[in-house]
């Protein structure tokens, strides 16, 4: 087979909608903000234009876990944890860009080490007022740390219901971790009051604009670069080890590496999301470690639909704009619609939207044409 | 018929034991396959059929004893994946396919070759694998049914997709628990007839209670009760065996 079957192999009908909606946002978000008065119905306003591109960056970590989830069978409980390294290492680079301007105005250490009397840097924060070598970081941090417990756990054998049980551990073990002041990450209030990035003010309406198109293109690669390893053999052998690990292992496969690839590619997908989910929000501190985090991004890929990587994205963008508005209506309600949202997916959605919806129509062409489904699908190999 | 020694076995198994939990499962087992042979093995239910093949592919570790292919590589030393890529395929007792992918490609992810992830995600797919994939699904009568979801196929189509991934993975020793059952007369007469033009190719070792199925085999026949041997022989020879009948025929 030559290059370019496999190219387009790789961009079914769900993906290059999805693409098409992403292209359209970068270009109609930014335009509408710019150009449209206030007082028109399609103007966006900037503080919108940041809640989409958090929304965003919860849809790349929705990817990243349907990535081991979906496609793997490794229901990972701690992916939150990713995404908040991701973000911590983007946080001690706006600190370190905040320079002399701190309340304290210390022209090094950031204000929380000036209140804890610390004189110098600990050695951890160096290099961080580099923007490449943040950037590494990003990717670096979750992906060791995966690629380490991966191997531990892989190599193991830790299947199933003790792995997610392993990762909500971590998770928790981290969270407990950066809440301990002595870590040298901020504590309690994490890191936050970020002035600059790339020498332009994180407040300003054109940085916002350029963080959102950022998140944008990185949904899209991140999603390019899970739809290939998914579509390759790969993806194949990953879907395998889903079915039936041990018929995988008896064929030759080392299902450990397998995993551990696939793990460590999506905690750094999820390091990416929680990088660019921290300037525009402002903040990162402990709590983003929270158990509850890492189950809750599990809802929004249910919802959208496992193994369908689009679903997974679509989940975290519904179920958050849904959370948006529940926690303003009725606060005190969210949780409990969480629960109730999962369940109800998992009993009657089992295959999440995107997933119920390729059924319908795999459904409608199977009776619409006389031929069985099989041929077709054999075909469009 | 000369006692078979290390080196002329494919297979040598000796002295090997297993416990679990203090339960002989495999008791001081003893078994030799010559190359290019076919064997059937029968027993009673627990008899130890299936923990052998756990033992000879990596699976499970015996606590003692012998175990060789090709006589020289000791199988003890190695995991589930490498005892494969030395060529040794299994058939699992409850039929084992991966459900979310098409025939041909249950067939593809078995075929000889690369197993690593990096040319799984790199390597270009080659138009090799269509024909052999071809000749193989031809095989195992399921041209057919090439295209549809593994899923869909009945039992017997199951068995018979799993034989042919162990043809696919061109092994030098398969290993077959149980494949006839669940599947119709003819299924199973066809099944025999598969097994043995497979096995003038490869070394074979079959696990079976239907004994029409055995005999229909027609080769050296192994009786293992309580983990270990209790007769070997032809079908003939071992169906008139005394201790044979009480444990296992005369039920
Ligand atoms: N992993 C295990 N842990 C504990 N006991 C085991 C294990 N595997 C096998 N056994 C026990 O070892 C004995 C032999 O089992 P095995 O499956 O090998 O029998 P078999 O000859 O294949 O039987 P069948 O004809 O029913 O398939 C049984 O009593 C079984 O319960
Ligand atoms: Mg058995």
């Amino acid at each position: 087979m030559t290059r370019r079957p496999i190219l387009l192999a790789m961009l079914d009908g769900k993906g290059a909608i999805f693409l098409g909606v992403l292209a359209a946002l970068a270009v109609l978000v930014p335009l509408s903000n710019l150009f449209l008065p206030e007082t028109s119905p399609l103007h966006v306003p900037t503080y919108a234009v940041s809640l989409l591109g958090k929304y965003l960056s919860y849809a790349l970590l929705a990817l990243a876990l349907d990535l081991v989830w979906g496609y793997c069978g490794i229901l990972s409980l701690g992916h939150g944890a990713f995404f908040a390294l991701g973000g911590y290492a983007m946080g001690m680079y706006l600190m370190r860009q905040i320079g002399p301007r701190g309340v304290y105005g210390h022209p090094v250490l950031p204000d929380f080490m000036v209140f804890l009397n610390w004189q110098e840097l600990p050695w951890y924060w160096s290099g961080f007022d580099i923007f490449p070598f943040a950037a590494l970081m990003v990717l670096a941090v979750p992906g060791l740390l995966a690629f380490v417990f991966g191997w531990l756990a892989f190599r193991s054998r830790v299947t199933g219901v003790y792995l997610s049980i392993i990762t909500q551990a971590m998770t928790f073990a981290l969270m407990l971790a950066f809440f301990r002041n002595d870590m040298g990450l901020g504590g309690n209030n994490g890191l936050t009051d970020f002035k600059d990035i790339l020498g332009f003010s994180v407040q300003a309406q054109g940085t916002r604009l350029a963080l959102f198109v950022a998140t944008v293109i990185a949904l899209a690669l991140g999603y390019g670069v899970a739809r290939y390893m998914v579509t390759s053999t790969y993806g194949k052998v990953l879907v395998a080890i889903r079915d039936a690990e041990s018929r995988t292992r008896f064929l030759g496969y080392r299902v450990e590496h397998y995993k551990l690839v696939a793990f460590t590619v999506s905690a750094m997908m999820a390091g990416v999301a929680g990088a660019l989910y921290v300037p525009q929000v402002g903040i990162i501190n402990p709590s983003e470690f929270s158990p509850a985090n890492s189950i809750e991004a599990v809802v929004w890929v249910a919802v959208g639909g496992r193994g369908t990587l689009v679903g997974a994205a679509l989940g975290a963008v519904v179920v958050n704009m849904a959370k948006s508005w529940l926690t303003g209506a009725l606060p005190e309600l969210w949780l409990f619609a969480l629960g109730a949202l999962f369940i109800v997916v998992t009993l009657y959605l089992p295959k999440g939207i995107v997933g119920t919806l390729a059924e319908w129509r795999e459904k409608r062409q199977a009776t619409a044409t006389a031929k069985p489904a099989g041929i077709a699908a054999e075909a469009a190999e | 018929m000369t006692s078979p020694t290390l080196t002329n076995t494919v297979l040598y198994l000796d002295g090997v034991s297993v416990t679990f939990d203090g339960f002989r499962a495999i008791n001081n087992l003893s078994l030799a396959i010559a190359p290019g042979e076919m064997r059937a093995i029968i027993g009673p239910n627990g008899a130890g059929k299936t923990t052998m093949m756990d033992i000879i592919t990596g699976k499970t570790r015996p606590d003692e004893g012998e175990v060789f292919f090709g006589g020289m590589i000791d199988l003890t030393m190695l995991d589930e994946a490498e005892i494969a890529t030395l060529g040794i395929g299994r058939k699992f007792q409850k039929p084992t396919v991966f459900e979310s992918h098409t025939v041909a490609d249950n067939i593809r992810l078995a075929l000889a070759g690369a197993r690593s992830p990096f040319s799984a995600l790199f390597g270009a797919r080659n138009r090799i694998a269509g024909e052999r994939i071809d000749a193989i699904l031809s095989t195992v009568r399921l041209t057919e049914h090439r295209g549809r979801l593994a899923a869909d196929l009945s039992h017997g189509q199951k068995q018979w997709l799993e034989i042919g991934m162990l043809l696919a993975q061109d092994p030098k020793l398969l290993l077959v628990d149980e494949p006839v059952a669940g599947m119709t007369d003819a299924e199973t007469a066809e099944t025999a007839h598969l097994l043995k033009e497979i096995a003038r190719e490869h070394s074979v070792v079959v696990v079976e209670h239907d004994m029409a199925f055995v005999r229909d085999l027609g080769c050296k026949v192994t009786v293992l009760h309580e983990g270990s041997v209790l007769a070997e022989g032809s079908i003939d020879a071992v169906s008139a065996n005394e201790r044979v009948i009480e444990v296992y025929l005369g039920r």
